[in-house]
């Protein structure tokens, strides 16, 4: 058995234990026939409130996952719709993004001059926590819609950014002399050797920047509300539908990893061996 | 000589500035040789001589302090396809297959050929160094050593540069991979009598290359000491030429040259901050006392300036 099937199985008996004893710990919500009035009167609750077992979970899933796209108003839309709005936002924020960082990263990194004037800039710029911007962008844009967008595109731009510049100042100075010897442009230097070259540094930059856009827009859209991901957590907490809560936690998880892993598969193509 | 040299190194100076802001260190000082066309001329000297400064320069990939470097009646300035590099290490592009990397150099040299014929022009010059069916798609992390400088040689002869510069292409291979490899550019040389100026630190391999090898002194303020002709004809085999008899009284020249006189000599010679003093030619595989005798051997068809040169205790060579 290789290591490869038994991690796997470890993972699923993991699981299976975690979920075990998650529903055994959770009392069951008794029937509502056997309830005093006082007890129908409150909704069966009880004195402490109680986050829902795993099969609730499952059941919540699969009618979710059954009806994926459907629109009954403001406050009632498929999770479909939702994770929809959601990616929108984070792929228009994150590819303006990288129309800003992807070209600029290259000035940078090529001229020692750019970098020393930028940098300053950067290092204030970089540490600020993207939704800091927010109200900011609302007050600017007057767009909540296009506020988030920006929230997006300003948390997604410095890993690239830095990235870009790092990869392309690294660039082995024997491989830009290949291209010195052999007369190439400018330009043809900058596309045919130095990019290859800086890709992989470049695709790590962009990976880490479309994981911190997801991460942020989940927060971003608890602010501006409507429509989003964030927006259903935080709406179903306001319904204290607690088992759509984890559901949609776990959505946005998987979301998440889904789109790390289109980076990944990027990140390899572009890779090399020196 | 009647004929202009293909290329003419003129006073060739470098000094890099001291960190501290004291007296710059000056590499070499004043060197001067030229290569004709079709020649193959090796330089050997110890590390820090300068010899890859030198070949930076000649390659424009660096400049020298003062002195110019003269090919073809023009000043050299900044690198040209027309000089075509291939360097220790790290001259491929890793990204790309063994075949790309020598298609980017051939469609950087023929910009106007179409698809087909880079293509051809390629394969045919990946052939040409036994490389093909199958092993010119791998990338060069996928070859060997010896494969990839292969691709390397390849790429610089694809381009037909006027000059190629070799940058000690086999000092990271094996002994006996730099023996094939040796062959091989040979081999291809003798097909293409391209100019050629390498770097080595290997003696029996500048003589089984060369045409001429040119000595530095030690470092700081090295210089072109020596110019030594290599009489032993062509086309030369590994195997053979170590029976030849010109073979060890040159290798005795090169290695007693590297061993005590390379460091002497730059103390020594006081003039070596003389203008447009060239080496001077040094023939030690010519016997004098056969040279008067034996007036067919093909070997010494340069009986007009034997040498008078000698060790330091006045024995001759």
């Amino acid at each position: 058995m290789t290591t490869t099937v038994k991690a796997r199985i470890l993972s699923v008996l993991l699981l299976l234990t975690a979920l075990g004893i998650w529903e055994l710990v959770t009392p069951s919500v008794s029937n509502a026939e056997n309830m005093t009035e006082y007890e129908l009167l409150m909704g069966g609750a009880a004195d402490v409130a109680r986050v829902p077992p795993p099969s609730a979970i499952f059941v919540k899933a699969f009618e979710e996952l059954s009806n994926p796209i459907y629109d009954n108003g403001p406050n009632d839309k498929g999770i479909g719709i939702q994770i929809g709005y959601s990616l929108y936002r984070v792929l228009t924020g994150y590819f303006l993004a990288a129309l800003i960082a992807l070209p600029l990263g290259f000035l940078i990194g090529m001229s020692p001059l750019a970098y020393k004037a930028l940098d300053p800039f950067i290092q204030v710029l970089r540490p600020i926590s993207p939704l800091a911007w927010m109200p900011l962008a609302l007050f600017i844009i007057q767009d909540s819609e296009a506020s988030a967008i920006f929230v997006i595109f300003i948390c997604s731009i410095w890993p690239m950014l830095i990235n870009t510049a790092f990869g392309v100042a690294g660039v082995r100075e024997d491989w830009v002399n290949v291209a010195r010897t052999h007369e190439l442009s400018s330009m043809r230097t900058a596309f045919t050797v130095i990019l290859p070259a800086a890709a992989p540094t470049i695709l790590t930059g962009m990976r880490i920047s479309i994981g911190i856009a997801w991460l942020v827009i989940v927060a971003a859209e608890m602010l501006v509300g409507g429509t989003g991901i964030g927006y259903y957590v935080w709406n179903e907490w306001n319904n204290l539908d607690l088992t759509s809560v984890i559901f949609s936690i776990l959505v946005i998880g998987v979301v998440g990893m889904l789109l790390d892993a289109m980076f990944a598969q990027v990140q390899s193509a572009v890779q090399y061996q020196e | 000589m009647n004929k202009k040299p293909l290329l003419s190194i003129q006073n060739l100076t470098t000094r890099y500035p001291s960190p501290d802001g004291g007296e710059p260190l000056t590499v070499f000082e004043n060197a001067n040789f030229d290569i004709e066309e079709g020649e193959f001329v090796c330089i050997i000297g110890h590390s820090g001589c300068g010899k890859s400064t030198i070949m930076n320069v000649l390659a424009g990939l660096a400049t020298a302090t003062s002195g110019a470097v003269i090919m073809d009646e023009k000043e050299v300035r900044g690198p040209s396809l027309d000089r075509g590099v291939v360097f220790q290490n790290y001259s491929l592009l890793p990204w790309m297959s063994a075949l790309s990397n020598v298609i980017f150099g051939v469609r950087a040299r023929f910009p106007k050929w179409n698809r087909k014929r880079i293509r051809d022009h390629a394969y045919k010059h990946l052939d040409m160094v036994g490389l093909g069916k199958g092993t010119e798609k791998r990338k060069p992390s996928q070859l060997s050593g010896g494969m990839r400088q292969r691709v390397s040689i390849a790429r610089a002869f694809a381009i037909q540069p006027k000059l190629l510069l070799l940058d000690e292409p086999f000092g990271a291979l094996d002994a006996l991979t730099r023996g094939t490899i040796q062959d091989e550019l040979i081999r291809v040389w003798s097909k293409t009598g391209q100019t050629v100026f390498m770097i080595t630190h290997d003696v029996d391999e500048a003589i089984l290359l060369a045409d001429r090898i040119l000595l530095m002194s030690n470092g700081p303020y090295a210089t072109i000491a020596e110019s030594v002709v290599i009489d032993i004809p062509r086309p030369r085999k590994r195997a053979d030429i170590i029976h030849h008899e010109a073979y060890y009284p040159i290798r005795n020249h090169l290695v007693e040259f590297l061993t005590t006189r390379s460091e002497t000599v730059a103390a020594e010679d006081k003039r070596s901050g003389e203008l447009n003093r060239h080496p001077k030619t040094v023939r030690p595989g010519i016997i004098p006392k056969q040279a008067v005798t034996e007036q067919d051997n093909p070997t010494l068809q340069f009986t007009r300036d034997i040498p008078t040169y000698s060790l330091d205790n006045g024995a001759p060579i």
